[in-house]
């Protein structure tokens, strides 16, 4: 089934001038990322030396179309051991932003942005928290001025994401 | 010692008690916190789905603190990362930064290129700026006969090029070195680095309990009386979510988990309910009572 999937030889190219993936074409397989990642230790879907080699493969719907890209913890375990400096944190951080301008977001995402959109934070303090706060001897925090819903319009996530995404496979 | 203070999304809606342990421990120790009502969320959540907005939203935080003049202190380690390498990326690409004040004062925001300031964890504050003999100085009760585990967790020391390599993240002291200094041994341990699995956790559940759970079961065979953390986050996997990890795998940790700043907060004789101590989730009354007997 997966062999049906065309491969696209210059995804490589697109993973690497993105922002994070400079450094992905560096790779020599030593496998140190895998080995160091924690996810991989407790998930085998999530295997950093295998997404490294289908990108250099050029296996791009499979990997943008995937679960796993979404499992990283970003715990940069693997990023300070690499041996070619290729930052994989950083790598999956290019794969994931393409997979959101090909369309595919995890819904997780969709509902933090909804959120931080909302109250310019992951929280909304409310007038109940502030009392809270006030009994706990902290400051009462203001309403934001909402400029991340402001910066999301500027940048064009807003765009993206409301053009319809599929939450994967 | 002046910074604006970075609360975070996380500390503000879910970690009371560690703010208001690193208040307390920051008024104790000489460290004012200034607090800024332009802050907004770091820009950690969107860093792995659109890296403009990202930049974006950690510069714009940035610009509120240098308009501001004193260096950020945050509580979180993610804030500390995503604020440290903007900030960095900042001071190194000014035309960046031009285009960026540019665009945000197009929208009506007042920011100026020409100020710089430092972002600091308020652990490496406290490790730094204090210094370990003003704060040992500071001590009123030695935590003598306490056995914690540290948890460094990832963001306060990876990647470590942004933090200029102020601490090598394979064999971090940092934190060793401030529990020390409340009379409490730091304890080794096989899982000391790894990462507590809250990166995943709105992903999928049952991975992200599956990651904390090793250092849960590791620390739990062990004899410790509370593992001592630093960033929010962590402590939502090792504390909030301990009973449901416990039920998960049928397994039992009872392990207090501690905001460092709670436990340098009792060893400076601070009052244990403005530490905010009662409001941890894993009860914290055995290690009390074990400290009441020191």
């Amino acid at each position: 089934m997966a062999d049906k999937m065309p491969l696209v030889p210059r995804f490589k190219y697109e993973i690497a001038s993105e922002p994070g993936g400079e450094n992905i074409k560096l790779c020599f397989g030593c496998g140190i990322c895998t080995a160091s990642c924690p996810i991989r230790e407790v998930d085998s879907r999530y295997n950093p030396r295998k997404i490294i080699r289908m990108v250099l493969l050029g296996m791009k719907d499979r990997v943008l179309r995937s679960d796993f890209i979404w499992l990283c913890s970003s715990c940069y375990a693997c990023s300070e051991r690499c041996p070619q400096g290729v930052r994989f944190t950083e790598v999956m951080n290019a794969i994931k932003n393409l997979a959101v301008r090909e369309g595919y977001v995890h819904p997780a995402y969709l509902l933090q942005v909804g959120l931080i959109k909302k109250a310019g934070r992951l929280y909304e303090i409310d007038e109940f928290d502030n009392n809270k706060r006030t009994a706990a001897g902290l400051p009462a925090v203001g309403k934001t001025r909402m400029c991340t819903a402001m910066i999301s319009a500027l940048t064009g996530l807003d765009d993206l994401l409301s053009k319809g995404t599929d939450s994967g496979p | 010692m002046k910074y604006s203070l970075f609360p975070g999304c996380t500390v503000l809606g879910r970690g009371r008690n560690y703010e208001m342990a690193a208040r307390q421990v920051a008024r104790v120790m000489g460290i004012e916190f200034v607090d800024l009502d332009g802050f907004e969320c770091c820009g950690f959540p969107v860093k792995s789905i659109h890296h403009d907005t990202f930049v974006l939203m950690a510069a714009r935080n940035i610009l509120v603190a240098e308009k501001e003049g004193h260096d950020i202190c945050t509580l979180c380690s993610a804030c500390a990362g995503s604020l440290t390498e903007i900030n960095k990326y900042l001071l190194e690409n000014f035309d960046e930064k031009a285009k960026i004040v540019a665009a945000l004062r197009k929208q009506g925001l007042d920011f100026r290129v020409g100020r710089s300031i430092a972002v600091k964890h308020f652990t490496r504050i406290l490790y730094e700026a204090c210094g370990t003999r003003e704060i040992c100085r500071m001590v009123k009760k030695r935590l003598a006969g306490l056995k914690v585990a540290v948890h460094y967790g990832c963001h306060y020391l990876k990647p470590a090029d942004i933090y200029d390599n102020a601490e090598d993240p394979e064999d971090p002291h940092s934190l060793d070195e401030l529990v020390l200094l409340t009379g409490a041994e730091s304890i080794d341990y096989m899982a000391r680095t790894k990462c507590c699995g809250a990166g995943v956790l709105a992903i999928n559940e049952e991975l992200a309990h599956s990651m904390a759970r090793s250092k849960l079961l590791e620390l739990s065979q062990d004899t410790v009386d509370a593992l001592v953390v630093i960033c929010p986050f962590c402590s939502i996997m090792f504390d909030d979510n301990q009973k449901k990890i416990e039920q998960r795998f049928n397994e039992q940790y009872n392990l207090p988990v501690l905001y460092y700043p709670q436990l340098l907060g009792v060893a400076l004789g601070i009052d244990e309910k403005a530490l905010g101590l009662r409001m941890n989730r894993v009860s914290t009354k055995r290690l009390l009572e074990k400290i009441h007997d020191i």
